[in-house]
């Protein structure tokens, strides 16, 4: 089937980095489990949304969630998520690449995650593939106190290891800036501790402050979404790649009027001004793209290698299938022939023991009487 | 990205030269099986086939061209040196009593079984990084299979594809029952597809109504098969199973079409799809007495399947008329009489735990053989995680309440943390009987950090598999050919007179005696109690010293003794 013997392009698309940073990278974590923390669940996965729906793939997402909510079987509308009542927006959706799942998110691999510690057999979709000119922006959720966050109700990670965590991300030079959103009670407390540059954070309540959830939906029979997190998305619904907004904007989301609790934001550690950085700095990677209209000819390709017909006499592998019951064949089949290793342990103590007795009792001299 | 305007398109074509399409032919067909079950409920099949001719193992010869064949897949076959790969994710349990049997069985979680090619010379370090990438392209926890929880079966799982090595080094058996299906292991599995989720029968997978019903199957399975038996080829069938509720997806209505089961309806073939079929079972409606099919088609086709022969109409979606006027295709299926009971299988398979307490329990395995004269063995494989120690010793095979011993008992016991338990046996079902393998076990205590964060669920233990050539009711046909539909040649077939089946149990779940995890806490406060109140008083006793201390007096006195200090009088105690 020839389509076509020549490629004309007519036009071609020239990509210009003109902006000093690369792509932006995600890291979103939910760490509750259970049923009734579906909100967490939902809020993780609303953020997960607006930053797919800007344009990010799902090779630069990793996404982490304790629980399967969508598929949960108390879910009365299997493979969604709402994070609205009424069931208007379905955060699920129909293409979502969950990296991390179930038992999986745990201090270690999140932390793991973060400095790019990971086993050489981890697939690239759970690592964080991010270089000194990357973004990257953290979303935690789930249940917290003063200075810590709870993972899936059996370990914490605390304020100083997350702190940590950041100033090995800095050394190795995994991050140009970092944006740390949380949504917890007493989300404050967990950037207090940060001294590494160019970080910059935001929390949903104060320490001394509880995090409170939006609303309940009788269908499902739980809290849907968190406060701060919903007036977040409903912030996020309204940016597009080319939006001008700047972190100031991203300051005032939910105020205390709508949050009750008191949003918090930490800047100090951020080189530039926030009120200069665009959100879709970190929200949506944006690159200058430049057309042209030459017609650029490509190179004939390379020639495939021609399949060597000798192989074929060489390989007389007869093509038969396999009998997938052989019943005689089981039935005598012989027992595999074990590799033989000394004795180890029990027996080799027991030998000795017998071998002691035994020499004890006769001597050596006496031995030419028993052979 | 920031697209001002594009200009135009660049136009691709899928081969770069045309020499390349020759050299590197492939295949691909789909296919759609609907059978509608006694019950109300309706069972759909998809089957998808990727046919590529071509050898990763051969050496010199570095593949880089994929047109059809997914090339994470390919890549993954090259490095490790697979020679079979069976991975399946289920939602739910397939009733067999209510259901019949399935085309292509899986237990519920996820499976994977692997035969390794024999020039691997570390085949435990090539499972755990295959797992390992396969959890990244599947989007499932995977990579909590370890060694633990894989087994090397010794006479099941034979290669279902060519070849006639069987050592059994080679192969790696693993499940998970605890493991979720769910979109995002739906989406990864059909960009595997060569049209994606965007034309074909593939449009209709929507995940919102796939999930939502009693049972969920996806599997992926890669084997080298021969076409006509004169040159290697490499298959990849996607295979996709759902049983549709009548209640919860039908509404309690016995009346079924395409938009009902998927919301969608079919609007083109695969264009890359050199077969493209919808299938229906008509078996037990020869004179539409039973349901009503619409639109009517003229083809019919008959299939020797599960023993059995079975007719279809069958609608080729290649085919321009198929869709009608509308340009889309609906089938629609209106049940009118009362359907009888459905014919029982002659195969099936229960397993249940009894006992009570959280110190032993029996596991109770129960098959039935249903054929009314003919006995014939089966093959049951069980593999039991290490936390639950089984004693051999009580083991017991019972048929018609005598003792029934296994022609073939193959045992690995298990070590602690290291390996799970591995039974297997071939027993001779007498005609019409239950047999009813028991055997004791006791549960262990596992160390405090080996709990899951929700222990008081408890502990699954995979579902056993027990592999079976049942006799056949008709003669089943012992060569593949071309026009075969997807779904009757996947089991290659030796002799005529019996199939391959293979049956799942159900999968246990056991409580293991779970410890109180706040006891660290407890026991750290009461013991520095303890500490401070014992020794803390013991050590004052011995250190404090007493000094006298006045106490400094109070204002008024102080002021009375200034004044009297003044007069020269004596002071104030």
């Amino acid at each position: 089937m020839n389509y076509c013997n020549l490629i004309t392009i007519f036009a071609f698309i020239n990509l210009l980095v003109s902006i000093p940073h690369g792509y932006s990278n995600y890291v979103e974590v939910c760490t509750s489990r259970f049923w009734f923390n579906y909100r967490h669940v939902a809020n993780t996965l609303s953020v997960y949304r607006s930053v797919k729906r800007l344009g990010i793939p799902d090779s630069h997402i990793v996404l982490m969630l304790a629980d399967d909510m969508a598929c949960n079987y108390r879910n009365p509308k299997p493979a969604t998520v709402f994070s609205h009542k009424n069931m208007e927006l379905n955060v699920y959706g129909d293409d979502v690449e969950v990296d991390y799942r179930g038992y999986e998110v745990t201090v270690e691999n999140f932390l793991r995650v973060l400095t790019g510690r990971l086993p050489p057999s981890t697939p690239r979709s759970k690592r964080l593939l991010s270089d000194d000119r990357s973004n990257i922006l953290i979303y935690l959720t789930g249940h917290g106190g003063n200075g810590f966050l709870k993972f899936q109700d059996s370990e914490e990670i605390s304020n100083m290891e997350l702190a940590d965590a950041f100033e090995q991300m800095w050394q190795k030079r995994r991050y140009n800036e970092l944006l740390f959103i949380i949504d917890t009670c007493q989300g404050a407390s967990m950037y207090e501790r940060f001294y590494s540059p160019n970080l910059m954070a935001l929390a949903s309540s104060q320490v001394g402050e509880d995090s409170l959830s939006h609303q309940p939906d009788l269908g499902i029979g739980v809290h849907l979404m968190d406060k701060y997190t919903f007036y977040l998305l409903e912030f996020l619904e309204e940016v597009h790649p080319a939006s001008q907004a700047n972190m100031n904007d991203l300051f005032k989301v939910c105020p205390q009027s709508q949050c009750v609790s008191t949003p918090g934001h930490r800047t100090d550690l951020f080189q530039r001004d926030p009120g200069s950085v665009l959100i879709t700095d970190f929200f949506g990677s944006v690159r200058k793209v430049e057309i042209t209209k030459d017609t650029i000819n490509l190179t004939s390709p390379v020639e495939p290698p021609i399949k060597r017909s000798g192989s074929s006499d060489i390989q007389i592998e007869s093509l038969t299938y396999v009998d997938q019951l052989p019943v005689a064949e089981i039935i005598h089949q012989k027992p595999k022939q074990k590799d033989w290793h000394p004795p180890d342990g029990f027996i080799l103590g027991l030998w000795t023991l017998i071998l002691l007795v035994f020499f004890q009792t006769y001597g050596i001299k006496h031995l030419k009487h028993i052979f | 990205f920031r697209f001002p305007s594009p200009i135009g398109h660049i136009s691709t074509c899928p081969s770069l030269i045309g020499q390349c399409c020759k050299t590197h032919p492939g295949s691909f067909q789909e296919e759609l099986v609907i059978r509608p079950l006694h019950s109300g409920d309706i069972y759909a099949s998809f089957q998808f086939r990727t046919l590529w001719d071509t050898d990763f193992l051969q050496e010199g010869q570095k593949v880089s061209h994929y047109r059809l064949f997914p090339k994470s897949l390919g890549q993954v076959l090259s490095k490790f040196s697979v020679r079979e790969l069976h991975i399946s994710f289920t939602q739910g349990f397939w009733r067999t009593m209510q259901w019949g049997q399935p085309f292509i069985p899986s237990p519920p979680g996820a499976e994977l079984w692997v035969w390794f090619h024999d020039t691997v010379s570390d085949v435990d370090g090539n499972w755990k990084e295959l797992t390992n990438v396969l959890s990244g392209i599947f989007c499932a926890s995977l990579n909590f299979i370890d060694l633990t929880n894989t087994v090397q079966p010794s006479a099941s799982f034979k290669p279902l594809g060519l070849g006639n090595a069987t050592d059994h080094r080679f192969l790696r058996y693993a499940t998970l029952p605890r493991e979720i299906v769910c979109t995002e292991n739906l989406t990864p599995w059909k960009k595997l597809l060569p049209c994606g989720s965007k034309a074909g029968l593939a449009v209709l997978m929507k995940s919102e109504k796939l999930f939502h019903s009693s049972f969920h199957s996806q599997a992926v399975h890669i084997r080298p098969i021969c076409q006509q038996c004169s040159s290697k080829a490499w298959e990849l069938r996607q295979t996709l199973n759902v049983v549709f509720d009548l209640h919860t997806s039908g509404q309690g209505k016995k009346e079924w079409s395409l938009f009902k089961m998927f919301s969608r309806t079919l609007t083109e073939a695969c264009p890359l799809a050199s077969s493209s079929k919808v299938y229906v079972d008509i078996t037990d409606n020869p004179e539409g007495e039973l349901f009503e099919l619409s639109p009517a088609t003229p083809l019919l086709g008959q299939a020797v399947v599960l023993g059995d022969r079975r007719t279809y109409s069958v609608y080729d979606l290649s085919r321009a008329e198929t869709f009608g006027q509308l340009r889309s295709f609906n089938l629609l299926l209106r049940w009118k009489g009362d359907s009888g009971d459905m014919l029982r299988p002659l195969l099936h398979a229960e397993r249940y735990v009894a006992g009570f307490g959280l110190q032993t329990g029996e596991i109770h395995t129960v098959i039935y053989n249903n054929h009314p004269y003919r006995a014939f063995p089966v093959l049951l494989m069980d593999s039991v995680p290490w936390y639950l120690q089984l004693y051999i010793h009580t083991l017991t095979v019972t048929s018609k309440s005598r003792d029934n011993k296994p022609s073939y008992i193959h045992y690995q016991p298990a070590k602690d943390r290291h390996r799970p338990h591995l039974l297997e046996m071939l027993i001779q079902l007498p005609p019409h009987s239950m047999t009813e393998v028991t055997v004791q076990f006791e549960r262990a205590l596992l160390k405090w950090t080996e709990y899951t964060p929700d222990p008081n669920h408890g502990f699954y233990v995979g579902s056993s598999v027990v592999s079976a050539l049942v006799p056949s009711m008709v003669a089943m046909r012992t060569n593949f050919t071309q026009d075969q539909p997807l779904f009757s040649s996947f089991v290659p077939v030796k002799e005529e007179s019996s199939y391959f089946v293979r049956v799942y149990t159900e999968p246990l779940l056991v409580n293991l005696p779970t410890p109180d995890f706040s006891m660290p806490y407890n026991v750290i406060c009461l013991t520095c109690t303890v500490v401070a109140v014992g020794y803390g008083s013991f050590y004052n006793l011995l250190t404090r010293t007493f000094q006298v201390d006045e106490p400094s007096p109070p204002l008024s006195k102080r002021l009375a003794n200034l004044i009297r200090r003044m007069r020269g009088v004596p002071l104030l105690t």
